[in-house]
């Protein structure tokens, strides 16, 4: 087990820590020397999305005769005051992604629907363990399957003076890249902002504990006002959407920048070729608003994430895997109060011009409650596992054996997914 | 004994730095034997407040060397300019005899570096410096009581780094020596401490009447006088008077500082100059002090530490800091006399501080300063080594710049001042989350940092929340955490 205490002799923080420090972007300056001998120079990043992403509202089974009845007003639709964007007659993808929306017709997006990596619980922290380390169960180790895969992969001799090149350091380190292989680190100059969920579930604590504390808040938050318009002040677990808190503006700048800037350090001839960062926000229990409340604003950060990427590329595009992954799902139902709780199947997304994009790959295990797993969430059918197998495989040259045997242990019966590549 | 694992908490909340991971004696399971005890055993700690870093200068020369530094940067600059006056005039002329005769070395310049990194500042240097020795020594002692009676004098008698390069070692060498000491000792070091006597201007009061005064027609400063009384001792509204103040201002003329520009050894240490002072007898708040140079103001302060309404006023000030914005009467009345008692004894005031029932109640009231915040949650999270260029940046954007207090009034105990800053500390929280998060396991944290104190609702809102940095803002920003 990992003690703060331990923790702390091992990551001394940096005199950017503060105001500067969050560590979102990390990478490894090695060129996997397989992919080069085939004159190839493959670039891939990695946004693990932290919270547990609603993939049913990220990309909706519009053609599925139970879908309406089982959102309601909450389900995006293809004829909707605010339509789905289609995708494959079945699918439709969430209108607050344009850009994922013209990548896939440019055939450089892939979705994959109804997957989850083998965790079956439904708590963050070790769903988050699972996903990041690899492994089949939470807390075992300290190291992430990205770390493992690169620590397997032969660099090119071109590449071994560009390994020591360091060009920031930062003190956070997600678990998916922690190892022996050498991480780099640059830290964005904006912060990641306090999430509106951070904000509102605070607030939320406060009405519960500290009718002080939860007035200054409010206060400070411009809410009262809107509490009070709303008759809603005696109601802590309704919050008013829109709050002018968490600023989705300055979620948008921060996700784009982010990501716009891991692009540009792998682009670079001399830089990075794989890295990673993470968004949180995703966690959504009240008021999703899946087709145009928060959620959608985050899905709308997100697709301009994806866009800066794309622009921030350039020619490097075309040799570009990004894969997008999330802990879990989501309750297939609605809550009663307009959200979803923690679930199992869910997306992953895939972007780049290295892809045989334009696809939805998806085992489809129906919406009746017979078809959810245990009656509650989108049955799992494709193992995230098999995904991201593939694209280390056919996109990096790694090895079969290492993937089954160090990349993802115990991962035998899932085997890498072919076809993923261009 | 049973064990109290709750009062522990509270204890090292009130009293301390917050429960500190990793610890054996700064723990919520090492003070549950017996809280109170825990908290005494804290003052007896040897060398308790004090702060042995062979880095640190004293203060006169730290005051010296950025003398030095700004003296010869001036020099370096007036050089600098006085050679391109020249280049100028030769290019104009085509002379060249002039260059070489005004270049002391010309071999050696021009670096080919264009933008050699900026050195910190020397000034700047000194405060991370100083601020890294203090916040050091909040987030790695074990329980932190006698720290956080440092810090709670520090702030009673402050200065200001923006009146004196010398305000960090003012704490170290006016404060610290005497917090579990004598008022009056304390109170004799820090009027008659360079940076005080700078920062409130004694330095340069000149008795209307003493040799200095008469030659050069310039008089009396009161800021320092009127402070002491004001804020350090007997407290505003009390039983001096205009004229006591005018008086007591008279009776500290000559208290002032050696000039740096010609004392290379000494310069910006303290001096009695007698051709400051005014030369006559004083009376203040009826009694009358004759002219004895310097003693007269050692008599003064003297007198000053044993007035009961000192007594009241710091006994009120420690109750308002350690229990509420609006301390019990009664328990101010026992630190009153307890000060009195004791002839200023900090430490048995101290104790009788800690011995009080009212300060054990177990409602958590105080909201923590957003210094003691910033320790706490780090202490919390086990990080040892903080990072002090972002921490005093912290601390500055939550309102509490470090050793920069807004008057000679010091920052406030009232928890209405620090409510404001509530949703600048979340920001706060989540940045430091961000860096944390990887490292620990929130609900570890949760029983290391609040353990019986966590309430269900902090429980849960930990437990569920969406990553490990929002679990980590969630606890340090919960009702538990922000007050104590």
């Amino acid at each position: 087990m990992r003690s703060p205490l331990q923790a702390s002799t091992l990551h001394e923080s940096t005199r950017r820590e503060l105001l500067l420090g969050s560590g979102v972007l990390f990478t490894w300056a090695f060129v996997p020397r397989l992919a080069r001998a085939e004159g190839r120079d493959p670039r891939f990043l990695t946004i693990v999305l932290r919270g547990a992403l609603d993939g049913l509202a990220a990309v909706a089974p519009v053609g599925d005769p139970d879908w309406i009845k089982l959102r309601g007003d909450n389900a995006l639709r293809l004829d909707g005051k605010t339509p789905g964007l289609p995708l494959d007659g079945f699918f439709a993808l969430n209108p607050a992604m344009p850009n994922v929306h013209r990548l896939y017709q440019d055939g450089h997006a892939t979705i994959v629907h109804a997957a989850a990596t083998p965790y079956r619980e439904r708590s963050h922290f070790d769903g988050q363990d699972v996903l990041e380390s690899g492994l089949g169960k939470p807390g075992a180790v300290d190291t992430g399957w990205l770390n493992r895969a690169l620590a397997g992969l032969e660099p090119s001799q071109d590449a071994i003076a560009r390994g020591r090149r360091v060009f920031a350091v930062g003190p956070v380190t997600p678990l998916v890249v922690r190892g022996s292989a050498p991480v780099l680190s640059w830290t964005p100059p904006r912060l990641p902002p306090v999430t509106e969920e951070t904000t509102m579930r605070l607030l939320d604590l406060y009405r519960h504990t500290d009718p002080t504390l939860a007035r200054v808040l409010e206060d400070r938050l411009g809410l009262a006002a809107i509490a009070k318009a709303g008759g809603i002040a005696d109601k802590p677990n309704d919050n008013a959407p829109g709050i002018q808190g968490g600023g989705i503006e300055q979620v948008r700048a921060y996700f784009a920048e982010a990501a716009g800037t891991a692009a540009k350090f792998l682009a670079t001839a001399e830089g990075p070729r794989i890295g990673a960062l993470a968004f949180d926000g995703w966690d959504t229990h009240v008021n999703e608003g899946a087709v145009n409340g928060r959620l959608a604003a985050l899905l709308g950060a997100l697709d301009g994430a994806i866009a800066a990427i794309k622009t921030n590329m350039g020619e490097a595009w075309g040799e570009t895997v990004v894969a997008l992954i999330t802990e879990f799902g989501r309750t297939a139902h609605v809550n009663g109060n307009e959200g979803t709780d923690h679930g199992t199947g869910t997306v992953a997304l895939l972007a780049g011009g290295a892809l045989k994009g334009g696809r939805v790959i998806a085992d489809w295990p129906g919406l009746k409650e017979a078809d959810l797993y245990e009656r509650r969430d989108l049955k799992a059918t494709t193992d995230l596992r098999t995904v991201l197998k593939g694209v280390l495989k056919d996109h990096l040259r790694a090895d079969d054996r290492a993937l089954a045997a160090d990349v993802f242990p115990g991962s035998d019966a899932a085997a890498p997914m072919a076809g993923l590549l261009a | 004994m049973a064990l109290d694992p709750r009062g522990a908490a509270l204890a090292l909340h009130r009293f301390g730095f917050g429960p500190k991971a990793g610890s054996t004696t700064g723990s919520i399971a090492a003070v549950a034997s017996d809280p109170m005890g825990a908290i005494l055993a804290d003052l007896d700690a040897p060398n308790a407040g004090l702060i042995t870093d062979a880095n640190l200068q004293n203060s006169g020369a730290e005051n010296r060397a950025v003398f030095e530094d700004n003296a010869e940067r001036l020099a370096k600059d007036k050089l600098e300019r006085k050679r391109k006056e020249m280049a100028q005039a030769m290019a104009t002329s085509g002379g060249e005899s002039a260059m070489e005769q005004m270049a002391p070395d010309k071999k050696g310049d021009a670096p080919p570096n264009p933008a050699p990194p900026k050195p910190v500042p020397l000034p700047r240097q000194i405060f991370l410096d100083e601020a890294r020795a203090r916040i050091g020594t909040a987030v790695n002692c074990e329980i932190g009581f006698v720290e956080r009676l440092v810090w709670f004098w520090s702030n009673h008698f402050c200065v200001s780094f923006d009146s004196t390069v010398m305000a960090g070692a003012y704490e170290r060498e006016a404060i610290r020596p005497y917090v579990l000491g004598r008022f009056a000792d304390m109170l004799l070091a820090a009027e008659s401490h360079p940076a005080m006597l700078l920062y409130l201007d004694n330095a340069q009061s000149i008795g209307p009447n003493s040799v200095a005064g008469i030659n050069r027609d310039r008089g009396l400063n009161e800021n320092l006088a009127r402070e002491i009384l004001e804020l350090h001792t007997l407290g505003v509204r009390t039983v001096y008077t205009q004229a006591d103040v005018t008086n007591f201002a008279k009776v500290i003329t000559g208290w002032t500082i050696l000039p740096t520009v010609d004392n290379p050894d000494h310069g910006g240490e303290f001096v009695f100059n007698k051709r400051l002072h005014e030369p006559s007898p004083q009376t203040l708040i009826g009694k009358t002090y004759p002219d004895t140079g310097v003693e007269q103001g050692r008599a003064v302060l003297a007198d000053l530490a044993r007035h009961p309404a000192t007594a009241r006023h710091v006994a009120t000030k420690l109750a308002r800091h350690f229990i509420a914005d609006d301390p019990p009467p009664a328990v101010v009345e026992r630190l009153t006399q307890r000060f009195l008692d004791t002839d200023g004894d900090l430490k048995e005031v101290a104790k009788t501080l800690v011995s009080a029932p009212e300060s054990w109640a177990p409602e958590q009231v105080k909201v923590k300063r957003p210094g003691e915040w910033l320790a706490a949650a780090r202490r919390a999270a086990g990080r040892r080594r903080p990072n002090i260029e972002g921490m005093t940046r912290q601390q500055a954007l939550l309102g509490e710049p470090l050793w920069r207090p807004p008057a000679p009034k010091g920052f406030s105990d009232d928890n209405a001042a620090w409510y404001d800053g509530l949703t600048l500390r979340l920001e706060s929280a989540n940045a430091f989350a961000q860096v944390v998060a990887p490292d620990v396991e929130p609900k570890e944290v949760v029983d290391v940092a609040l353990g019986p104190l966590a309430t269900e609702e902090t429980r849960l809102a930990v437990a569920r929340a969406e990553s490990k940095t929002q679990a980590l803002t969630l606890l340090v920003m919960a009702p538990e955490f922000q007050r104590r």
